[in-house]
């Protein structure tokens, strides 16, 4: 495909039809707007449906309800929006229903800064919705990887039966940069398929691996989908003994494929002392910092993470085991950095944080790894 | 069929002999209406004995089973409360989802199925008070699905909060002084939307409602259908309405059939304090997802 100067918001857009998004519903909130604009353009030329909702609490419901009936599905919005949509994102995963968040994040708390960038969310994406679940959130730093990740948004949805959010940034999400786009044809997303007969089919069973295959509304499985605790066909219980067998898959199917999951980007350099730690639009920061800092004859690697949640462990404590200093800059006080700190302890972390719109410049950085 | 079993039931009912669905001695047996509930595990159902939400869910198994519907083409979507655990107790496709956002879900569902028919139960909480908005939207767009309210004018899972829907005056819970706000007409607030068939009877008019849900399952645009019914345990306890079966027959004593309203003076209909029995609006609007597939097929030229 030829190069195109492209938005990132409008690679999401993209990305998601190509990946066979065919339901859209949201309601407008910048910085997230052309996700929905493009969307409401392209998505019936492809035979699929858009919808503007009352509100961020309805659209997140909708694309719920599309999934059941066999839609791939998706909706962006940003803080405000993110935030009404908890509650939602919650009956997602309890439910096991794929679907696609965009959270194109400003400056918060309340309405904040609408127009001014931000990644004070990603501690939101993990624990936003109240109860303990699991969830798969993703970042990308640049417009094709904008692309690329909603791809893999979906991917995982279906394959995990599970929401997974993509946790982009005002930046990333309006900024503009030629890229070459792959051949739709040659992407491809997992595809549930249900080979029981109806009489059989359990959709919440207890499998060693994890996630049992979802069957839409309406094709011969009848079956109930509940937001209380169920047993493997649907039913609400309060049975310990059907509970906790239940409890104990969902909230570690993740973990056995997290090779697949868990998208780090290593460019580390033999010897380094000196770590850079980032994801998402401040990954471009502390990346020219990284190319000024090896230009002095500097030694530093940097870790650039793709997948925020699960958060990558194995790769941060192994990063820790080689180096003395990890720089995290991000554009919020500190979120990501505790999980960092969490795993590599306290006083091998400098946080870089920025959390009033403006993007850390590489000199901040710089000067982080001069201490 | 006996004339006196058909004289008793549509004393009940207030309807003709024709407009009556009136089922036959064997409905059960024959229509395979039991066929339409689930059998494994979940009864008894959580509702009290007496309680009139039963009823509601007789009279919408009957209505799918009238019009013929093949189970698998049958959506229920629920919010939360006592009436939004029906669903799961019937053999259909069943949806159960979150406090105020059935018909949000629902939308969703219907646009990606519009083959199916998808019915949304909701208790006057769910539907009009968290719900409330997105009630008025799913009205507006006319969409095709059936809203089915049941209305007890309380929170009964809570144990017993006023609603949007308790009259000024009755106690509550939360209004052990009495409530000071004015309730919500359920069917003006869905005609005042753009719904295009709006019909309201009580549990007690069990025939009334097959009929009226049988009409706005059949309905192409968005449907409401009102079933106003009693909360004994909660609502009546605290109001001192007496048994069950004293809030049933007060159903009876306290409504009138919309043919006889009609019949009154101004006066005397200003001065009604009765609960009007009846279908208010039955017209053909498009329905929205007729709309957008025709959308569909204009961008890309079929």
């Amino acid at each position: 495909m030829a190069v195109k100067l492209m938005q990132g918001n409008e690679a999401i857009a993209i990305g998601a039809v190509a990946a066979g998004c065919r339901f859209y519903a949201g309601y407008p909130i910048t910085p997230s707007t052309e996700v929905a604009e493009v969307l409401s353009r392209e998505l019936p030329r492809v035979g699929g449906k858009f919808i503007q909702m009352e509100d961020e609490i309805a659209s997140m419901a909708a694309i719920i309800g599309a999934r059941v009936g066999g839609l791939k599905s998706m909706t962006a919005t940003s803080g405000p929006g993110f935030s009404l949509m908890q509650e939602n994102l919650g009956y997602a995963c309890l439910a096991e229903i794929p679907c696609v968040v965009v959270d194109v994040q400003r400056l918060g708390p309340s309405t904040g800064q609408p127009t001014a960038a931000s990644q004070g969310d990603i501690m939101q994406a993990r624990w936003g919705t109240h109860g303990d679940h699991p969830i798969i959130a993703l970042s990308p730093t640049s417009v094709r990887q904008a692309f690329d990740l909603t791809v893999k948004a979906f991917d995982f949805s279906e394959k995990y039966r599970t929401p997974v959010l993509l946790m982009t940034d005002e930046i990333i999400g309006h900024m503009r940069e030629p890229v070459e786009l792959p051949d739709f044809a040659t992407i491809t997303t997992f595809q549930q398929s249900v080979t029981e007969a109806p009489a059989a089919y359990k959709a919440f069973r207890n499998t060693p691996e994890g996630v049992p295959p979802m069957a839409p509304f309406g094709v011969g499985y009848r079956y109930h989908i509940t937001g209380l605790l169920h047993d493997e066909v649907g039913f609400p219980t309060q049975r310990l003994d059907e509970i906790d067998p239940w409890l104990e898959r969902v909230n570690t199917k993740l973990d056995q494929y997290s090779e697949d999951i868990v998208m780090v980007e290593e460019d580390y350099q033999p010897g380094a002392r000196l770590a850079l730690l980032s994801y998402g639009c401040s990954a471009r920061t502390a990346r020219h910092a990284l190319k000024a800092a090896r230009a002095q004859g500097k030694k530093v690697s940097m870790l650039t993470l793709q997948t925020i949640w699960p958060f990558p462990e194995k790769q941060v404590e192994a990063l820790g085991e080689q180096v003395d200093k990890i720089i995290v800059p991000e554009m919020n006080l500190g979120q990501l950095a505790l999980e960092v700190e969490r795993m590599v302890g306290r006083k091998k972390v400098r946080r870089v944080t920025r959390a009033n719109g403006e993007m850390a410049t590489p000199q901040m950085v710089l000067a982080a790894l001069e201490e | 069929m006996n004339e006196k079993r058909e004289q008793n039931i549509l004393d009940a009912a207030t309807l003709t002999a024709d407009e009556a669905l009136i089922p036959q001695a064997d409905w059960m047996e024959r229509s395979g209406v039991l066929q339409k509930l689930r059998k494994n595990k979940k009864f008894p159902t959580i509702w009290c004995s007496g309680c009139g939400i039963g009823v509601v869910m007789g009279a919408l198994i009957r209505a799918i089973d009238h019009l013929g519907l093949k189970s698998d083409d049958v959506a229920l979507v629920a919010g939360i409360g006592c009436t939004a655990r029906m669903p799961v107790y019937l053999d259909f496709n069943t949806l159960h989802t979150t406090h105020g956002r059935a018909l949000a879900f629902a939308t969703g569902l219907k646009i990606a199925r519009p083959d199916m028919k998808v019915i949304a139960i909701m208790g006057d909480g769910d539907a009009l008070a968290i719900g409330g908005n997105h009630f008025i939207h799913a009205a507006r767009r006319n969409i095709g699905i059936t809203a089915l309210v049941v209305n007890n004018a309380t929170y009964g899972m809570t144990g017993g909060q006023y609603s949007p829907t308790t009259p000024v005056g009755r106690r509550a819970t939360t209004a052990p002084y009495g409530n000071v706000e004015p309730p919500f007409p359920v069917c003006d607030l869905a005609i005042a939307a753009g719904a295009s068939y709006v019909a309201r009877s009580t549990v007690y008019h069990a025939l009334e409602l097959d009929k009226f849900l049988a009409e706005a399952i059949a309905k192409d645009g968005f449907s409401l259908v009102e079933a106003v019914s009693y909360c004994h345990t909660t609502y009546g306890r605290l109001n001192k309405l007496g048994t069950a079966a004293d809030m049933m027959r007060a159903l009876k004593d306290n409504s009138i059939a919309k043919n006889a309203y009609d019949k009154l003076s101004d006066e005397q209909k200003a001065s009604n304090s009765k609960i009007v029995r009846g279908n208010f609006v039955n017209k053909d609007r498009s329905e929205y997802t007729g709309i957008y597939q025709n959308l569909i097929a204009n961008v890309r030229g079929d």
